[in-house]
């Protein structure tokens, strides 16, 4: 009883809170959102709505090869909403599995990120001193390359030291090592930054003379200080993330080509550009387009809900 | 007037919307590449046929000419899909390796762009009189070097000899030689272990090196290039050909620029006087710049774009069946695979298997989906141009997974096995396309597929080091004869023969049988153990046939050249309108 009733006024705190006001008063906001969820969904929900598994190669008939949205097969007859990519695969379906990918590696690569680059800033801010030299200098470094060479390094060697038979499937998660490590030097010096300033301050002070570990106050004093820049970043690394992954697997270093991301798929469209199958380009292009740009409008509200001084 | 003077090249503000819009495009996929065409003055000369007619009337000109300043700066801009390998004439025996080579250096003999013979540093050739085992070879005359020194019989040894040596790739060609001598400052004999009546069919891709800059240059020992390793001769050239190499970045740019000393400077056309080859992997982009007039001259026009290209002004598609069939090959020979799940023994050993395999694929599907009709299916590795090539066996591969998931059953992989399948994907048409086809087409007998696809600068090496066990590859058979076929990549891999047998299939009745091939002189014979070892290679399904090639070269329509089956352009042949 009492739980229940908790939780429902902790919905209507959050409904009556700044942030769902300005959420509820920024359209931008709210269209964003409502893409994002349906993108997440159909992504989510692919083995149950996407008429064919595109990832089972057994299931492809290569003569359904190139079929136009809508229109029946020259010499099977079967109908696809999408249209068939070079080959055979039903562009809708692999869209929707191929989200599940280019989702699953954002999420996961931000993750991965976050979890990185804020224990390297909390470390480097609060201890100072060599720790701190050493932290933030690899981060310089690692700035000077761009961050996609660094994903295509760890890429290449992660691929090297992988046995062959489970490159396939070790793919995804050497992507998703890649990009997160290439990806953590953002937090690492949001975290520092904001660190230094609250470590400075009388409730740290405070917890240091009553005696608290060093530990203990980096997480429980600390942390929950600092997360909200983290969450703004957060939410654009994740579009940027999933643009790292389409890219490296239009590049061809992805997602193996059996298991398409949106990456791939431009990669596959864009072979076809001037021969007038233009539904392999423009689909998956259109999807990735519709994610990121709603994750990164998106993150730009919830930058300007969190600052005060732009209230 | 013999000559008209200022034809000019389409000038930098295309007329053509369509094609300035495409060349907006191919500019931001090819930055590098320059925008303005060369205004050039092209020196014409009415045609009288062959004769000493044109050749006077030609130097009459060139001296009228040479008072009127600059006479003509066509400027040839080539693209394909990938680059040369190596500039090392003798490291690797491919393709587009020996069609760089062939504007630089020159062999005795070539074939000219239809495939017929044609004197090149050699004027004549011919059995010795009363020894079958002797071929005797007149060398042309007052040839030089790029770099000023004489061809001469010594760089004929050398660079035989050199062909034959430890890293050279080309020494399956030259088997049956046992010695080359000097026999005269333009003479040499080529001795061959029993008489061999093809010999001269073997020498059209053996480029002759300057003995003298060899040495000079530490040149001598053939580049290494599954080791690694680079050498001068791989970065620098020195040949009697038509065209000088000026600048070369791999992979990026390759520039050529006329040779005014060659010999032939006054038998061919030689229009060209300025080669710039820049390879495009994406087909996409090399479309675009083919059609933006980026470039003038693309070897692999992909086949989705055919009617584009061709229904656009100014270009023209030429399309011609190659001398070359795609397959796929198996290590049968291995214990036990590295790149499969299957433990402690090989699935490809047994025949079952490879046949189930073979029958799994469904040529037709590729033939009409992948390829849009640009192709001929096939059952054997030969091509139709060769000899030893039957319609029987060409035909023999048949689709059928019902008959294909009995025969794994039979086998023992009823639930099929994991295996990882090495493709290249710039070196044939669609060969990517055509690997994905077949992953989806073995799932369908339980064979799951791992597809690797990579640049064949990396995938060739596998194949030549035993490091693939399911592998793409293309022969083209520039000898027209099975025993080319036989010797790279049926015989047992040994020191002088099957470096392209990355099958591990070894077999000594038919190794002897192929080593017979060079000495057999009777005709009828040699067939017939031509035929044998073909049976041979068909019943134990050695290699997967997918289909032959079918060439489509598109080209600015002031560039007039008939497609060779070589897919070897000779640029010293090309006439520009």
């Amino acid at each position: 009883m009492t739980t229940q009733k908790t939780s429902q006024s902790r919905l209507a705190r959050a409904w009556d809170s700044d942030l769902a006001y300005s959420f509820r008063k920024t359209p931008v906001a709210v269209v964003s959102a409502v893409i994002v969820l349906v993108l997440i969904l159909g992504a989510v929900l692919a083995p149950w709505i996407a008429p064919l598994n595109p990832f089972d190669p057994a299931s492809l008939n290569l003569m359904n090869g190139f079929t136009p949205p809508s229109t029946p097969n020259a010499f099977t007859g079967e109908t696809f909403v999408m249209g068939t990519d070079d080959q055979g695969r039903d562009v809708f379906s692999t869209i929707l599995f191929g989200m599940r990918i280019s989702l699953f590696v954002g999420f996961s690569a931000v993750f991965l990120a976050i979890i990185l680059g804020v224990t390297l800033g909390l470390l480097a801010g609060y201890l100072g001193g060599w720790v701190e030299t050493i932290i933030m200098r690899v981060a310089d470094i690692q700035l000077t390359f761009p961050s996609i060479m660094v994903a295509m390094l760890i890429f290449g060697i992660a691929k090297g030291v992988t046995p062959p038979e489970y490159r396939d499937q070790m793919a995804i998660w050497v992507l998703i090592l890649a990009i997160g490590l290439s990806d953590w030097v953002q937090f690492a010096r949001v975290v520092r930054g904001a660190t230094l300033v609250e470590k400075n301050k009388e409730y740290v002070q405070a917890a240091r003379l009553i005696g608290r570990s060093p530990v203990a106050i980096m997480l429980r004093h600390i942390l929950p200080n600092v997360l909200n820049p983290v969450l703004v970043i957060a939410t654009i690394s994740l579009a940027l993330a999933i643009i790292a992954e389409a890219t490296l697997s239009f590049l061809g270093v992805g997602a193996p080509p059996t298991k398409p991301s949106l990456g791939t798929l431009i990669r596959i469209g864009q072979e076809y550009m001037f021969s007038g199958e233009w539904w392999i380009l423009l689909f998956p292009a259109v999807t990735l387009l519709a994610l990121a740009l709603s994750i990164n409008l998106l993150g730009d509200w919830l930058r300007d809900a969190l600052n005060p001084r732009l209230r | 007037m013999l000559w008209n003077m200022g034809k000019q090249g389409l000038g930098q503000s295309d007329p053509n919307p369509i094609r300035a819009f495409y060349a907006c495009i191919a500019r931001s996929f090819l930055g590098h590449v320059p925008v303005k065409r060369e205004t050039t003055m092209t020196l014409t000369l009415p045609t009288f046929g062959k004769g000493r007619v044109a050749t006077t009337l030609m130097l009459s000109a060139a001296i009228l000419g040479a008072g009127l300043a600059p006479v003509s700066a066509e400027t040839l801009r080539w693209a394909r899909a990938g680059d040369s390998l190596t500039l090392d004439p003798h490291a690797q025996n491919e393709g587009p390796t020996h069609t760089l080579a062939h504007q630089i250096y020159e062999p005795l003999i070539i074939r000219d762009m239809s495939g017929a013979f044609q004197p090149a540093l050699a004027t004549d050739w011919a059995p010795k009189q009363g020894d079958p085992n002797v071929w005797v070879f007149n060398l042309r005359q007052g040839v030089k070097y790029h770099d000023g020194a004489d061809f001469t019989a010594e760089d004929v040894v050398f660079s035989i000899n050199r062909a034959m040596s430890e890293n050279s790739n080309m020494k399956e060609l030259l088997s049956s030689v046992a010695e080359v001598r000097a026999t005269g400052d333009h003479q040499v004999e080529i001795v061959t272990n029993g008489p061999n009546p093809i010999l001269p069919s073997n020498l059209t891709n053996l480029f002759m090196m300057d003995k003298g800059w060899a040495e000079a240059n530490n040149a001598v020992d053939v580049q290494d290039v599954e080791g690694g390793e680079t050498t001068f001769a791989a970065t620098n050239t020195n040949g009697t050909g038509a065209y000088k190499l000026v600048s070369r970045e791999p992979d990026v740019k390759t520039v050529l620029t006329i040779n005014d000393g060659y010999w032939g400077r006054n038998e061919f056309p030689m229009d060209v006087t300025e080669i710039v080859y820049t390879p495009i992997q994406n087909a996409a982009t090399r479309v675009a710049a083919l059609l933006s007039g980026e470039v003038d001259f693309i070897q692999d026009v992909p086949v989705q774009d055919l009617n584009r290209v061709s229904n656009t002004d100014g270009l023209v598609v030429k399309t011609a069946p190659q001398n070359r069939v795609i397959f796929f090959g198996m290590n049968m020979g291995a214990a036990d695979l590295k790149n499969d799940n299957v433990d402690g023994k090989n699935p490809l050993a047994d025949v079952r298997v490879r046949r189930a395999m073979s029958m799994a694929i469904n040529r037709d599907a590729i033939q009409q989906v992948v390829m849009r009709g640009q192709s001929q299916p096939a059952g054997m590795i030969a091509p139709p141009f060769v000899n030893g090539w039957t319609a029987d066996m060409d035909g023999s591969s048949k689709t059928d997974v019902a008959a294909a998931k009995a025969l794994m059953a039979e086998a023992g992989y009823g639930d099929g096995f994991a295996i990882q399948l090495d493709c290249p994907n710039d070196r044939y048409i669609n060969d990517e396309a055509i690997c994905q086809a077949a992953v989806g087409m073995l799932a369908q007998i339980g064979i799951t597929v791992n597809l690797d696809a990579k640049p064949k600068a990396q995938h060739f090496p596998l194949i030549t080091n035993d490091q693939t066990d399911f592998y793409m590859l293309g022969w083209g058979v520039p000898t027209y004869d099975s025993a080319y076929i036989f010797n790279f990549l049926v015989h047992t891999r040994g020191s002088d023969r099957g470096s392209w047998n990355g099958t591990g299939f070894s077999n000594t009745d038919v190794d002897a049988k192929i080593v017979s091939l060079e000495s057999e002189t009777d005709l009828a014979a040699r067939n017939a153990t031509i035929q044998d070892i073909w049976t041979v290679v068909q019943d134990e399904q050695l290699y997967i046939p997918i289909h032959h090639q079918v060439l489509n070269w598109g080209m600015s329509d002031k560039v007039n050249v008939d497609v060779s089956p070589e897919d070897d352009p000779k640029f010293k042949f090309f006439v520009l309108n």
